[in-house]
């Protein structure tokens, strides 16, 4: 009863601070500009469920994408075990979905301990990939403690935890040979039968070994959902409304801006009467002039450098990287959504995504090529931030580099971006 | 080469028919061809414009050109951010376009391409808009263009060079392919090609600005593509992809094993033109 009444406790305080970090970042996340992205609705659940559900743009790097596969089926699936473990925790039962399910319940078990030894091994690869092979995606500048802490962490606290899964089976299955106590015959156990030869022949041991192991998995799972939201695997909610949520234009369709067409209108044509449209800057200086999607792709990320690794500046050394982007944007929003809570909406910290976070060297070397969105396996566009935040440096501060201010002023003036007399156009007709 | 196969009429004498002449005589020309400002002014993109209006006249397509009337697209404007100086230049193309009650273009670049095709009919310009390579690979599959009579590809190594706004921008990856793949050529692809393609480094807005400081130039990283691909030519289906596979090719001091030519180009001179 004790028992039961503190899982209920530890439960409750878990979902209660999740749901108040979570609804912190989706507040931060509306604090976005709008941005239409409700049309074609079957469209966008294909895409949630090709790109989120089915993983298809992991596929192009093939081994990441089957070790990733094997902890998301892992994620997904084991999760029908937690759910046993929490109607267990809550009512003191054991195992309380081996009867009702007969004998489908040994072919769960069996298949979440496949899993979980599948995860064990993915997460063992993952962390060697990037402490001991030290793949280059998994480094750069932005890469520093923190984001490198963090993937660590991830993978460790995975690893722990199928850890205890597999331990806590293994002492039930012993137990179960025993007959000992309530321990009845469930489950078949193909990964903790061998691990149970490890464990100690006493059954009081046995239970101590099972029941902490079932604390420390369930706990563990409660305190890694806490982590979420302070880590970049919060993506593994996120991707899902975040592909649902993508592009469906081409690629190389840049939004027009609404706001630019009226007053290009009005100045063509002196008796145009402009749409009312709320005033603001033209294009982005800090997080709060991009659109809540930009934001929500920005805590999507998971900082895998699929995209900087495809960057042809990025390649070729200059300084921008489309992951710094992301995470810039990320860390912006959050410090802006801290300064929220604690002074309030009037207070200005007199910082900027443009300059304090990302230098306009970075923004200038973009060939705006799309590599990086195609590259991204969860949709997200670091494109879009680029541009709108060259659309500030040009439209609202003309601090475009002397070079681009010289070919917009051939356009305007010659109506071609080189030097050349209007009127010449068609003078290569006249050269065989 | 055999140009007694081709009929005297169908050899292009260097005449384009401008918009302005065609409405004049009350016509309206079944495509507009869109040339661009690389393909007007630049000395090497002209070589693409013309091989262009060379297969235009080859296969009867009646098509004119809008001349001292069409100006940039805006596409560079927009990259770069000024999107006052793009929505500018798109609106009064725009009237231009609609004056002449154009229902289909065609290109010579694929920056012009995605941006008459995607960002102007928000603004009131709809119209079929179709790349240069999109059309070739129409003719060829109407049996309109053969490789019969021109100069042989036959054993020559030749690897596309995929330009983002064709590709990624737009999802054409086969069309350019296509009009290679009726040569007898050895296709190679680079090991980055289709999704996976580099960009050559002169989209958004690079042509005409000095790169930031690297390490290297993205041509050059390209230009390394296709010298492992073994490739003898380079195709491109851009004229700021042709000018910076070159400056690769420069580089690389590869003058005399690579060259680089425009798929209007390479069908042009297969078919004798």
């Amino acid at each position: 009863m004790i028992a039961q009444l503190l899982f209920l406790i530890i439960l409750a305080a878990a979902i209660f601070l999740f749901s108040k970090n979570a609804g912190k970042i989706r507040r931060n996340i509306l604090l976005g500009k709008d941005t239409g992205r409700s049309d074609h609705p079957a469209e966008r659940w294909k895409t949630m469920a090709k790109v989120a559900l089915g993983q298809s743009k992991m596929t192009k790097r093939p081994v990441a994408a089957l070790l990733h596969l094997f902890i998301y089926m892992g994620f997904v699936i084991i999760n029908i075990e937690v759910l046993e473990i929490m109607i267990d925790g809550l009512f003191g039962s054991h195992r309380i979905f081996s009867k009702p399910l007969g004998s489908l319940y040994g072919l769960l078990i069996g298949s979440f301990e496949v899993l979980a030894l599948l995860v064990l091994f993915s997460c063992v690869v993952f962390l060697a990939r990037r402490n001991i092979l030290k793949l280059k995606r998994f480094s750069g500048k932005e890469m520093t403690k923190w984001p490198r802490s963090d993937a660590n962490y991830i993978l460790i606290i995975e690893i722990l935890l199928m850890s205890a899964f597999l331990t806590m089976n293994a002492a039930d299955y012993k137990l179960q040979q025993l007959h000992f106590g309530h321990y009845l015959q469930a489950g078949s156990f193909p990964v903790s039968a061998w691990l149970s030869l490890l464990l100690p022949a006493s059954p009081q041991s046995l239970e101590i070994i099972e029941r902490s192991c079932w604390w420390f998995h369930i706990i563990g799972i409660l305190a890694f959902l806490n982590y979420l939201p302070y880590s970049k695997h919060f993506h593994i909610l996120l991707a899902f409304p975040n592909t649902y949520y993508s592009k469906l234009t081409p690629k190389g369709q840049f939004s027009n801006m609404p706001s630019v067409t009226n007053e290009v209108k009005a100045m063509l044509d002196p008796a145009f009467v402009p749409e009312t449209i709320e005033p603001g800057r033209f294009g982005a200086k800090d997080v709060t002039d991009l659109t809540w999607k930009n934001l929500m792709d920005a805590y999507t990320c998971t900082e895998c450098g699929r995209c900087t690794s495809v960057c042809p500046a990025n390649i070729t050394g200059k300084l921008l990287s489309p992951r710094k982007i992301m995470m810039d944007t990320r860390d912006r929003i959050t410090e802006v959504g801290n300064n929220l809570d604690k002074h309030g909406k009037d207070y200005n910290d007199n910082k900027n995504l443009l300059d304090d976070y990302i230098s306009r060297e970075e923004l200038w070397a973009c060939t705006t090529c799309n590599a990086c969105t195609e590259a991204c396996p969860v949709n997200i566009d670091p494109l879009n931030i680029i541009t709108d935040m060259r659309r500030y440096i040009v439209m609202e501060e003309s601090q475009a580099p002397a070079s681009l201010n010289n070919m917009f002023g051939n356009v305007e003036n010659n109506s071609a971006p080189w030097k050349y007399a209007s009127a010449d156009r068609l003078n290569w007709a006249k050269t065989n | 080469m055999n140009e007694v196969n081709i009929a005297a009429d169908k050899i292009w004498n260097g005449v384009v028919p401008t918009m302005a002449e065609m409405a004049a005589e009350g016509k309206i020309p079944e495509i507009l061809f869109w040339v661009g400002c690389a393909g007007s002014f630049d000395e090497r993109a002209q070589q693409i414009t013309k091989s262009i209006c060379k297969i235009l006249h080859y296969v009867g397509m009646s098509y004119a050109v809008l001349g001292t009337e069409e100006s940039c697209t805006g596409d560079p404007a927009k990259r770069a951010g000024n999107e006052f100086l793009f929505q500018m230049q798109a609106i009064t193309n725009i009237e231009v376009l609609n004056a002449y009650k154009v229902k289909k273009i065609v290109t010579g670049c694929p920056h012009c391409f995605n941006t008459l095709k995607n960002e102007y009919p928000q603004l009131g310009g709809s119209y079929e808009v179709i790349h240069h390579t999109q059309l070739i690979q129409q003719l060829i599959d109407e049996g309109k263009l053969k490789t019969q009579d021109g100069e042989s590809f036959k054993g020559k190594r030749i690897t596309y060079h995929d330009a983002c706004y064709l590709g990624r921008g737009n999802q054409i990856y086969e069309a350019p392919r296509s009009a290679l793949q009726v040569l007898d050529a050895e296709l190679v692809e680079m090991k980055r090609c289709r999704s996976n393609g580099l960009c050559c480094g002169a989209g958004g807005a690079q042509m005409f600005k000095e790169p930031e400081p690297g390490k290297k130039e993205i041509s050059t990283e390209r230009i390394e593509d296709a010298i492992q691909a073994k490739a003898q030519i380079v195709a491109s289906a851009c004229p700021f992809c042709m000018t910076m596979l070159r400056d690769g090719v420069k580089h690389k001091e590869k003058e005399q094993e690579i060259q680089v030519l425009d798929i209007a180009e390479i069908t042009a001179r297969a078919n004798g033109l």
